[in-house]
């Protein structure tokens, strides 16, 4: 199915992860799961709760690194480097392979603070380089009109949807290569949401996107890729508009078509 | 409705109505026993306490019998030694606290320093006078104000652990794995987004130590001793305001009685002050 989706695009492989398990303690939650993510495209993980697509997204970033007797096994190439090696810096990789959440995280500080916040723990910039960076993140991130007079009010301040916009202006500001989303919208209201799915469409362009959504919809809205999973095992990977009218493995059919999950 | 309601009305439900009204009465008078003992104690304050109340209280020093005479050296003394106490003991218990709630939250250690340090949060403090006389002030062969900054450090470390614990545990965990998520090292996400989080509670948490020692006598007199004059000298004795209280109002002298009275109502209206602004502070943190 892999080659098929090869032969399909042009689009060169940016990251591939290969054969990848993953245990919290003793339990499984991945099963020797390999699929690539192509280079400026949006690849959509879907699947039922608990099928293992949100614990995949946060391998690729090492995010369960902050939490004990959970471990991960295989390989995962960003530009033809072993992510899982030992000898990653996990704050450059997680710098590279930016991340927003399910639900909005505004740090306590100004909404300017909020985007500089990252930009100002790897480079040196002039006051007026910086003020430059945040508003072109905000812009990136169709913010830039509803908060430009008000860069000093508290992040907190803003509403559910701009919050998550701020997350998601905060995660481009730093120039990472791919961006992943867990569920980016599950807290959102539908014209929040909608804004938000323009917004990754716009992303694309410049990154490379890996959206976590049990929304089918969401994921043939937006998706260019996508990777059905259950119970940890990666059932199907493959072009989204493939995967929603013909797909392969009657597991798909019957998740798409609603008969469970 | 009437109708139902009466039906039901039988021995079982008045059984529980009757209960209903015994334990509502016995919290109601166990809450009047509680604040009538503490207005009890704020009158008598008042009325004992505000008589002596002049500028004279701040202004000179503790007097010899019969004669005219303050405050002054005992409420410098506890300004100072309290200070050194927050000092001393508030960088400690913040680190600590930090290390149990951001480094080594699931590690063997942090259970067993919670543990210790619940039992030095309430070990008494005569204990931990006799610990610092021990320790310090046999060794060097005199009382000083160093002893008493030190005694009342170690009452403030357990406060503040366990407070900087708690109100760091209480920051979401997704705000700790957006700031990781930007690349931000450990200490760089506790510093910038995690204490910012929890700025209000840790203050509040120092505020209250500071209102647990500003009236704390026993580690002090096995340390600081007291000093009937002023002195700013920190290697001797220094009067503190619980200690002057406690010898004045033992004292068989009227004069020095009332200045205890008056001793009293300062550090009472000091804590009140404290506990006031440290709940303020938590209500703010709340909205």
């Amino acid at each position: 199915m892999t080659a098929a989706a090869v032969a399909a695009t042009n689009q060169p492989i940016k990251v591939d992860i290969r054969n990848l398990d993953f245990f919290y303690g003793d339990n499984q939650a991945l099963k020797s799961v390999s699929l690539p993510l192509y280079l400026n495209c949006v690849t959509a993980f879907i699947g039922p709760s608990g099928c293992g697509k949100s614990t995949l997204l946060r391998v690729l970033n090492r995010m369960y690194e902050m939490y004990p007797n959970q471990r991960a096994q295989g390989e995962i190439f960003v530009d033809g480097e072993n992510i899982l090696d030992a000898k990653q810096d996990l704050n450059l990789l997680r710098a590279k392979l930016g991340m927003v959440f399910q639900k909005p995280t505004p740090f306590p500080m100004t909404i300017y603070d909020n985007i500089a916040f990252g930009i100002r723990m790897y480079e040196r910039l002039s006051k007026a380089e910086l003020d430059e960076r945040v508003e072109t993140a905000l812009r990136n991130a169709a913010l830039w009109g509803e908060v430009k007079d008000k860069l000093g009010a508290s992040g907190l301040s803003l509403s559910g949807g701009q919050q998550q916009r701020l997350c998601i202006a905060r995660t481009v500001a730093i120039k990472p290569e791919v961006i992943l989303l867990d569920e980016p919208c599950s807290a959102l209201d539908p014209i929040s949401t909608a804004r938000i799915e323009e917004l990754i469409e716009d992303l694309k362009k410049d990154y490379t996107i890996v959206i976590v959504t049990h929304n089918m919809q969401q994921a043939a809205r937006i998706s260019d890729y996508t990777a059905f999973m259950l119970l940890g095992d990666l059932v199907e990977f493959g072009e989204t508009a493939m995967m929603t009218t013909k797909p392969k493995q009657q597991k798909t059919e019957d998740y798409i078509t609603g008969r469970f999950g | 409705m009437t109708m139902a309601a009466n039906a039901r009305m039988n021995t079982l439900y008045a059984a529980r109505l009757l209960r209903e009204r015994l334990f509502l009465g016995l919290s109601m008078a166990a809450t009047a026993i509680g604040l009538g003992c503490l207005a009890v104690i704020l009158a008598t304050l008042l009325i004992e306490g505000i008589g002596g109340l002049s500028p004279r209280v701040f202004t000179e020093t503790t007097p010899p019998p019969g004669a005219d005479g303050g405050l002054l050296n005992a409420i410098a003394g506890s300004l100072v030694m309290t200070l050194m106490g927050v000092a001393f003991g508030t960088p400690l218990g913040i680190l600590a606290g930090t290390y149990m709630a951001e480094y080594g939250r699931y590690t063997r250690l942090t259970s067993v320093v919670r543990f210790v340090n619940d039992i030095l949060l309430s070990a008494p403090s005569i204990v931990v006078g006799l610990f610092v006389y021990e320790i310090y002030v046999a060794q060097v062969g005199h009382f000083s104000a160093w002893a008493g900054g030190v005694a009342l450090g170690i009452i403030v470390v357990p406060v503040v652990v366990r407070t900087t614990e708690d109100m760091l545990l209480l920051v979401p965990d997704p705000l700790r794995e957006a700031a990781t998520a930007l690349g931000a090292p450990r200490w760089h996400m506790v510093s910038r987004v995690a204490y910012r989080a929890a700025k209000a509670g840790i203050i509040t948490g120092i505020l209250l130590a500071v209102a647990r020692i500003s009236g704390e006598t026993a580690p002090l007199l096995f340390t600081a001793l007291n000093n009937q004059f002023w002195s700013s000298n920190l290697n001797a004795p220094m009067a503190s305001l619980p200690v002057t209280i406690f010898q004045f109002a033992m004292s068989p002298y009227e004069d020095w009685r009332r200045l205890a009275w008056t001793g009293a109502l300062l550090i009472t209206a000091a804590v009140l002050a404290l506990s006031i602004a440290a709940r303020a502070l938590n209500t703010k943190r709340g909205t």
